[in-house]
Parts: C-alpha cells; sequence; structure tokens
C-alpha cells in the first residue's frame, strides 16, 4: 500500500514538474504574446495543481495530516491564473500589440478600432 | 471597457482571501501567521476590489474610515496593556483562562488576542490609507 501511495505522489508531483517545464519552453518557443499567454495559463496552473496535490496526498497519506489550505490554493489558482492571462491578453491587445504574422483572422479588430478612435 | 470577467472572479475570490485572513489571525497562537500577516491580507482583498470597482463603489462596499481604524487598533494594543496594571503586575503582562461560553462551550481565551487584533486593526488601516491617498490623487 506505501508503495502504491509514493508512487501516486511522485506521480504527481512529477507531472506538475514537467508541465511547468514544457509551458516555460513554450514561452521561449512561441512567436507572440497570445500564443505564450496560452501556453503559459494552461500549461502552469495544470502543473501547479498537480505539485500542490502531490504535497496534499504526502501529508494527508504519509502524516495524516490533511491540510485544507493546500485545496484552497488549487481552488485559488484555478480560478485566478486563466482570469490574470484573460486581462493580460487583452491589454496586450488594446494597447496594440500586433499578432503573429501567420495570423488569418481578428474577429475583434472592428471593435478594437472603436475603441481605439474614442480614446482619441 | 467591459470588465465582466474580472469583477465576476473578484466577487468570489475576495471572499476566500477574506476568510483566509481570518484563518491566518486565529492561528496565530499556534502556528505561522498573527496579526500583521492577517491585516496585510485583508488589505490586499480589499485592494482586489479597488482594483476591479472604482474607489467610490468600494468605499460605499466597505464605509469604514480607515484613519479611524488606526486609532481603534492603537487603543485596543494600549489597552490590554493598561489592563495588566488594574491587577497589580507589569504594563503589557496577559493574563488566559478557560472560559464557559453559552454557545460554544469551554474556550481558552488569552488577551493576547486582543493585543493581535489591535496590530489587525492597524495593519488594515495604514495599507489602506496608504494606497488611498495615492489612489484618489487629484
Amino acid at each position: 500500500m506505501t508503495e502504491i501511495i509514493d508512487g501516486l505522489i511522485v506521480l504527481f508531483v512529477m507531472a506538475g514538474a514537467l508541465l511547468t517545464l514544457i509551458s516555460a519552453i513554450g514561452v521561449l518557443r512561441l512567436p507572440d504574446v497570445y500564443t505564450r499567454s496560452h501556453a503559459i495559463s494552461k500549461s502552469t496552473t495544470l502543473g501547479m495543481i498537480f505539485i500542490l496535490m502531490g504535497t496534499l496526498f504526502y501529508f494527508w497519506l504519509k502524516h495524516d495530516h490533511f491540510n485544507s489550505r493546500l485545496l484552497l490554493a488549487i481552488v485559488f489558482l484555478f480560478l485566478t491564473s486563466p482570469v490574470s492571462a484573460h486581462l493580460i491578453s487583452r491589454a496586450a491587445y488594446y494597447s496594440g500589440v500586433r499578432p503573429w504574422e501567420g495570423t488569418v483572422r481578428d474577429d475583434l479588430a472592428e471593435r478594437r478600432e472603436r475603441i481605439t478612435k474614442s480614446a482619441k | 471597457m467591459n470588465e465582466l470577467i474580472l469583477r465576476t472572479v473578484t466577487a468570489v475570490v475576495t471572499f476566500m482571501i477574506i476568510l483566509f485572513g481570518i484563518q491566518l489571525f486565529f492561528a496565530g497562537h499556534y502556528y505561522p501567521g498573527g496579526g500583521f500577516i492577517a491585516g496585510l491580507v485583508t488589505a490586499g482583498a480589499i485592494i482586489l476590489l479597488l482594483l476591479a470597482f472604482d474607489i467610490k463603489t468600494v468605499r460605499s462596499m466597505i464605509p469604514i474610515s480607515y484613519r479611524t481604524l488606526i486609532g481603534i487598533g492603537l487603543l485596543f494594543a494600549l489597552g490590554t496593556g493598561l489592563g495588566g496594571l488594574l491587577f497589580d503586575v507589569p504594563f503589557l503582562t496577559h493574563a488566559h483562562g478557560h472560559v464557559m461560553l453559552p454557545l460554544l462551550g469551554d474556550v481558552s481565551l488569552h488577551t493576547a488576542v486582543l493585543f493581535d487584533l489591535g496590530v489587525y486593526l492597524v495593519v488594515v488601516g495604514v495599507t489602506m490609507t496608504i494606497i488611498e491617498t495615492i489612489g484618489e490623487d487629484e
């Protein structure tokens, strides 16, 4: 039984660390703000949640101590980190950061024109 | 500009932050935490409200003068210190004991919590005064 528990904890922590590494590579490799935001928000959120779940299981199953703060932190990260990525991407879009040149459609362009005109 | 997503998430998250602050405040005697960090966390929750809404809306949500809060906090800290003098012990001597409360039963209470409450109120008051005076620069 303890081997299964150890395996579970190792699996969670390693998967989380791997996902965080993948998102860091994504930030280096992807061409513009929006694709980078896509890589970093999803992948790091899941990576952090996996690491925190590994920690939760470690203290719960090995030390018999249920830490509800970690559960709260998981919910908090899950709620806030996509929203922060959304806000950063939106701020980048409305301050005129151009998407990558391979982009084929820009549904918000009309609205951005209107907003930049009203700002002037 | 449309801020629906930010405002909805703020409405959910602010309660979580304030509850975490209260938990930090009451856990301070036995675990990491206490008045200072709890005050900062609570002030952080109010600052998140200030980011999502404007300063007038937040003032109508939380109709507290933060300058008075500093005074009340200092009074709490001074009062727990002076309370020792009434019982012929040195200044800032704290007392503790078990009290039977009507709903909660046997509760162990310590006057250091009141001192901590003073610290909490002063930290919230100072942080919010700084942020608001910088924010409403006209």
